[in-house]
């Protein structure tokens, strides 16, 4: 135990399985920023992308492995992005929409209501065995001075870091990022300045529902596809958004990747159970709640004059 | 004089409590026009409505002579039990973001800055509707000339940014988009005097020499009946007198009640 050879393993499991649990925050905290509301069916909008991304890679990858089949893997995950962002808006305003100027309730039990709909659309129509999505490499681990590396981990990390730091760069510089950024600020005085706040709100759900598709697809190569592996990942990414600090940005990578070290380092240095690794975040997010509420990058929300 | 706005009978609830009611009023091009009462007259209540921040009951806006906002016989059509803004039969009302795109600005109430941006960043939503980098870049100095303050703060979070500053932030805001009809929502509320005046002073320079049509609601009678060519008094959200603000200074009622005379 407790070799640094040991130690970078479990750093680099935990950045990858942190990376993954971040991409899926984003969107709770980005719908979160503007809606003040919490997506619920953002874990079922995961799954669906998986498996148009695990569909679209069977159809196209042909028969034997080689650059093509990488080629592919990408293209099949772009499609369950685009698939997901659409289904994404489509949820938002048929789902959400209606109900904006409702209770703060109604939105809720709604998500709540497509989350259901759409995990039982999926055990319909694709069944409920759990399908596998092939490698579209050869997976075997690289020994670098005694660590284990999975071409499957340097993917995850390699999308993680090149999705977050897009995102950054979109919404810190871009003219709609700015425009997302004070609309989740302040909604009427953001249309003051002549924003469509109903095309900013379409925009943020579009992009938190590619981004989960992403980390779906990337973990399904492990997990498989099923209809509701959204469930229990969405959950543990939400509560790296609220520890992160809900509605931040940052605070969604930040979290993110702190629950997947803890979780890692949790079960393998502090020997936590394996069979207790879910509750870990669960445990995280209680000592956060009673010590900062507002979560690590938050702020502490202001009442409104 | 043209009517560039022109407000006709307009009412406006918050649930059961009517906060206008049959409100006129109109602002000639070029015009500084106030409109002055007390707290919970309707004044910031009136702005939003013409913003469509609040959807009106009955009545309707002209801008630039066409119809913004209209309520037919029927009254608005609700739904969830609250009027929605924009329902297909009233194809005429505009939402805020194109009333806005049609050179209307409003600095509203408590100023509300993007506290988490820059002033820079604010500038730039201001101007978010033009389209032109180089026409932002210009403005941007204009305004960092116009508010030399500004411009020193322009890497600053606007957070950090005193009462004042934040009110010339949010006037620079709005100047941003080059708007033909400022509207100000008690621009001197907690500030010094000294800062009040310079304020006002920059409101009748962005009136006289940009053309700027401005319509301000403030509390303090006297700097804003000072300020404007003409003005309406409003209470319990009703219209009850309408002058030339050089009459309201001098009539009993407003003297009375408004500028603390006895
Ligand atoms: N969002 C709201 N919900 C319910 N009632 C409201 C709301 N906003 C304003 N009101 C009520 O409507 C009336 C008019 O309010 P408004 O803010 O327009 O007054 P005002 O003239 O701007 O006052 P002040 O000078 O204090 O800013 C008040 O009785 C107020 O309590
Ligand atoms: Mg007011």
């Amino acid at each position: 135990m407790g070799s640094i050879a040991e130690f970078f393993q479990h750093l680099m499991n935990g950045l990858t399985l942190g990376g993954i649990y971040a991409l899926i925050a984003l969107g709770y905290t980005m719908v979160y920023g503007i809606l003040k509301f919490i997506n619920f069916a953002h874990g079922d909008i995961l799954m669906v992308g998986s498996y148009i991304g695990l569909f679209t890679f069977d159809a196209i990858r042909g028969q034997t492995m080689g650059p093509w089949t990488v080629i592919a893997f990408f293209i099949a995950m772009l499609a369950g992005m685009l698939f997901s962002a659409g289904l994404g808006m489509a949820i938002e305003r048929i789902a959400y929409k209606p109900l904006r100027r409702a209770t703060r309730l109604a939105p809720l039990l709604s998500a709540i209501g497509v989350s259901f709909i759409l995990s039982n659309m999926a055990a319909w129509m694709w069944g409920t065995k759990s399908r596998k999505l092939d490698y579209p490499f050869d997976n075997s681990p690289i020994y670098l001075k005694g660590v284990s590396i999975t071409p499957h981990q340097i993917l995850i990390l390699a999308v993680v870091i090149v999705m977050m730091v897009a995102l950054k760069l979109f919404v810190d510089r871009s003219r709609i990022g700015k425009a997302m950024r004070a609309t989740s600020l302040d909604q009427d005085t953001a249309k003051l300045m002549g924003i469509k706040a109903d095309k900013i709100i379409a925009i943020t759900f579009a992009i938190g529902s590619a981004l989960a598709a992403t980390a779906g697809f990337l973990i399904a190569l492990e997990i498989k596809v099923y209809p509701s592996m959204g469930t229990m990942t969405g959950l543990k990414a939400f509560v790296a958004a609220v520890v992160g600090g809900i509605g931040n940005i940052s605070g969604a990578m930040l979290g993110g990747i702190l629950l997947g070290l803890l979780e890692t380092f949790g079960v393998a240095l502090l020997g936590i159970p394996y069979g207790l690794r879910d509750t870990i975040a669960f445990v995280a997010l209680i000592i956060i709640l009673l010590v900062k509420p507002e979560g690590l990058l938050g702020k502490a929300e202001k009442e409104k004059v | 004089m043209s009517k560039l706005l022109d407000i006709d009978s307009i009412s406006v609830s918050y649930g059961s409590i009517k906060a206008l009611r049959e409100v006129s009023l109109h602002v000639n091009e070029g015009e500084i026009v106030c409109l002055i009462g007390a707290n919970g007259a309707g004044k910031s209540t009136l702005l939003k409505a013409i913003v469509a921040l609040e959807p009106i009951t009955h009545g309707s806006i002209a801008y630039q002579g066409q119809m913004i906002a209209q309520i037919d016989e029927n009254g608005a059509k609700k739904k969830f039990g609250v009027p929605i803004r924009r329902s297909k039969g009233l194809s005429s009302n505009l939402r805020t973001d194109e009333i806005a795109g049609r050179g209307v600005a409003l600095v509203p109430e408590g100023r509300r800055v993007f506290a988490d941006m820059t002033v820079e960043e604010n500038l730039d939503m201001g101007a978010f509707l033009v389209r032109d980098d180089e026409l932002i870049a210009r403005k941007k100095e204009e305004m960092y000339d116009f508010f030399p303050i500004l411009g020193a703060r322009r890497k600053q979070k606007t957070r950090s940014l005193s009462g004042g500053e934040q009110q010339m932030l949010a006037i620079a805001r709005a100047l941003m988009s080059s708007p033909r009809l400022l509207l100000l929502d008690e621009p001197g509320l907690g500030l010094a005097p000294l800062i009040i005046q310079d304020i006002f002073e920059k409101i009748h320079i962005i009136n006289r020499e940009d053309k700027v049509t401005v319509f301000l609601v403030e509390q303090n009678a006297s700097i804003a009946l000072k300020a404007s060519n003409r003005g309406y008094v409003m209470e319990n959200g009703v219209i009850v007198l309408s002058d030339f603000s050089t009459n309201l200074l001098e009539n009993e009622k407003v003297r009375a009640a408004y500028l603390g005379d006895s």
